[in-house]
């Protein structure tokens, strides 16, 4: 019975409505649906999604390594407050991040009025896009990684030393590759996240067509001109090129899994 | 003995980094998140009361926030207990069962996780927007789901689907099916062995699949923004309310508003965190996924 009911449901909210997505853009037709996927500004959108997701998840990936080690390993005041405050982009919503951060980098604001001098600028720019990013992705590597992190056993640190490598030699060759796998895991979820992120980069992007222009952005803009065959056509190409994306990201992890992992 | 004294201090420096390395790492670490997290949210706060508490409690006594406040508890109160039972109904079916394509519905149950919100508003467009059969069917017997509340509380549903399912079906592996066995064989029903069997095992990954649950679907912005139609006093949500008045340059009723749902996320962060300390071996066979 739990089964009949979760698949009922199932169909319902999430099946009947994906399909409704896919059967509209097929109804589209190949020409009419080349042409909105190779509208010039369609294609800067998606460039522009991806590009600045795949940049955020890069950062997240290393900041969240650098992070969860930090946090695993080391004791310092405070270190409580800063484990749980890794969460706030989960609980925060999106809009709320959006204004703040655009409050924050926008030109006269408190972090921009320090970088406008030096010719940098970050709100309105693709930067900004990235900035927004890294804030949504930011607890994916790190909770992914931590765990990880956590049952690394000390002796195989203790037997690369004994056997002569430096520290850094042990970090390196020994310790990073075994954490390649929840790396990976990650920064796919963060990618993945940031594709598809719409409230807390609309407010900093400045939403210029061929610059910063997002596009899930480009989805509502189209929806909002009551243009739906443009809308379901630029989602559908999404949908295929982040399923293909995350496809490519399971198969490498699996691989590294078998090549470095910890024995999962 | 001397060499009894020294060996341990090698070790430990061995395995552990240079003291400048350590304060190096942290000092990188807080910087960064205070710029991504800390500041962010210090924003909210400082601008929000930038002209002082009077024009804040007065940028929140508004009909209009006080409609996009009880339109926010609608759309949460009626999404998360419906995501809570079927959530609970599938992770049952997935961990106690076996079945084939259990995989395969694994997969689609997290499916709303790698769509984009706008996307997923979107679907609900296509399906029920006036172009299309359903839709054309309902302006038919004036059934509105699209641009009103029941639309937001569809897309809500879609977005805030896996947390509770997610958050179970680890969890429930782990138990296995020992505990319901036995209950069953003494002689208890199937209602009775869920009741006062397997809800209790897992009441605390529950509520923290709940509380997961309703920080998303009360800050939901994107597919919610899609479906709503933007009917001021009607159809805005918090989130939404908040993207008008910013828009409009109205910072002090953007900001106020938006604190209420920053404490929101604090307050959610602070119980999240006492589950996990107080029930973290439970919570943990749920995070290994």
């Amino acid at each position: 019975m739990a089964l009949g009911l979760t698949l009922t449901w199932l169909t319902l909210l999430i099946l009947i409505p994906l399909s409704g997505l896919a059967w509209r853009s097929s109804e589209l037709g190949w020409t009419k649906f080349l042409a909105i996927a190779f509208d010039p500004r369609t294609l800067s959108a998606l460039r522009i999604s991806f590009g600045t997701a795949f940049a955020a998840a890069c950062l997240n990936a290393a900041f969240g390594v650098v992070l969860a080690w930090v946090l695993v390993r080391y004791r310092f005041p405070g270190k409580r407050i800063i484990d749980a405050m890794v969460d706030l982009p989960f609980a925060l919503p999106t809009a709320v991040a959006g204004i703040a951060l655009a409050t924050l980098y926008a030109p006269n604001g408190w972090i921009g009025q320090f970088l406008t001098p030096l010719g940098i600028k970050i709100a309105f720019t693709p930067l900004g896009i990235v900035i927004a990013l890294v804030f949504v992705g930011l607890p994916f590597v790190v909770r992914t990684v931590q765990p990880v992190m956590e049952e690394i056993d000390k002796e195989v640190e203790e037997a690369a030393a004994t056997l002569g490598a430096t520290r850094l030699q042990t970090i390196f060759r020994v310790l990073l590759p075994g954490l390649a796998p929840p790396v990976l895991t990650g920064f796919a979820l963060a990618f993945a996240r940031g594709v598809g992120e719409y409230g807390s980069v609309i407010f900093i992007a400045g939403n210029l067509p061929f610059r910063s222009e997002i596009a899930p952005l480009l989805i509502v803009i189209k929806l909002e001109e009551y243009n739906y065959a443009a809308a379901t056509g630029i989602a559908a190409v999404m949908l295929v090129i982040s399923f293909a994306m995350l496809l490519i990201i399971n198969l490498i992890q699996s691989w590294s899994r078998r090549r470095y992992g910890y024995g999962t | 003995m001397a060499l009894d004294t020294s060996a341990p201090t090698k070790v430990r420096s061995a395995v552990t980094e240079h003291r400048f390395a350590r304060w190096t790492l942290i000092l990188v670490s807080l910087t960064f998140l205070t710029l991504i997290l800390l500041l962010p949210l210090a924003a909210v706060f400082v601008e929000a009361f930038r002209k002082g508490a009077g024009p804040f409690l007065q940028a929140l006594h508004d009909e209009e926030t006080f409609s996009a406040i009880r339109l926010t508890l609608i759309v949460a109160g009626v999404s998360v207990p419906l995501n809570l039972f079927f959530g609970v109904a599938a992770a049952w079916a997935i961990a106690k069962f076996e079945f084939k394509g259990k995989a395969l519905l694994t997969t689609l149950i997290d499916l709303p996780f790698s769509v984009s919100p706008v996307i997923s508003g979107l679907v609900f467009v296509l399906l029920l927007g006036a172009n299309s059969y359903l839709g054309h069917w309902l302006s038919v017997y004036n059934i509105k789901i699209l641009f009103a509340v029941p639309g937001l509380i569809l897309a809500t549903m879609f977005v805030t689907f896996p947390f509770v399912a997610r958050e179970l079906i680890p969890l429930m592996q782990e138990q296995g099916t020992g505990d319901e066995e036995a209950a069953i064989s003494l002689g208890a029903s199937g209602w009775q062995t869920f009741w006062h069997v397997t809800l209790p095992n897992i009441k605390w990954g529950l509520l923290y699949g709940v509380l997961l649950c309703n920080a998303r679907a009360m800050g939901e912005f994107g597919a919610v923004s899609v479906v709503s139609g933007h009917i001021r006093g009607q159809t805005n949500t918090m989130p939404l309310q908040v993207e008008i008045l910013y828009n409009e340059y109205n910072f002090t009723g953007a900001f106020a508003v938006a604190t209420l749902l920053a404490l929101l996320a604090l307050v959610t962060l602070v119980l999240k965190t006492l589950l996990e300390m107080r029930y973290s071996e439970e919570i943990a066979a749920s995070r290994r996924h």
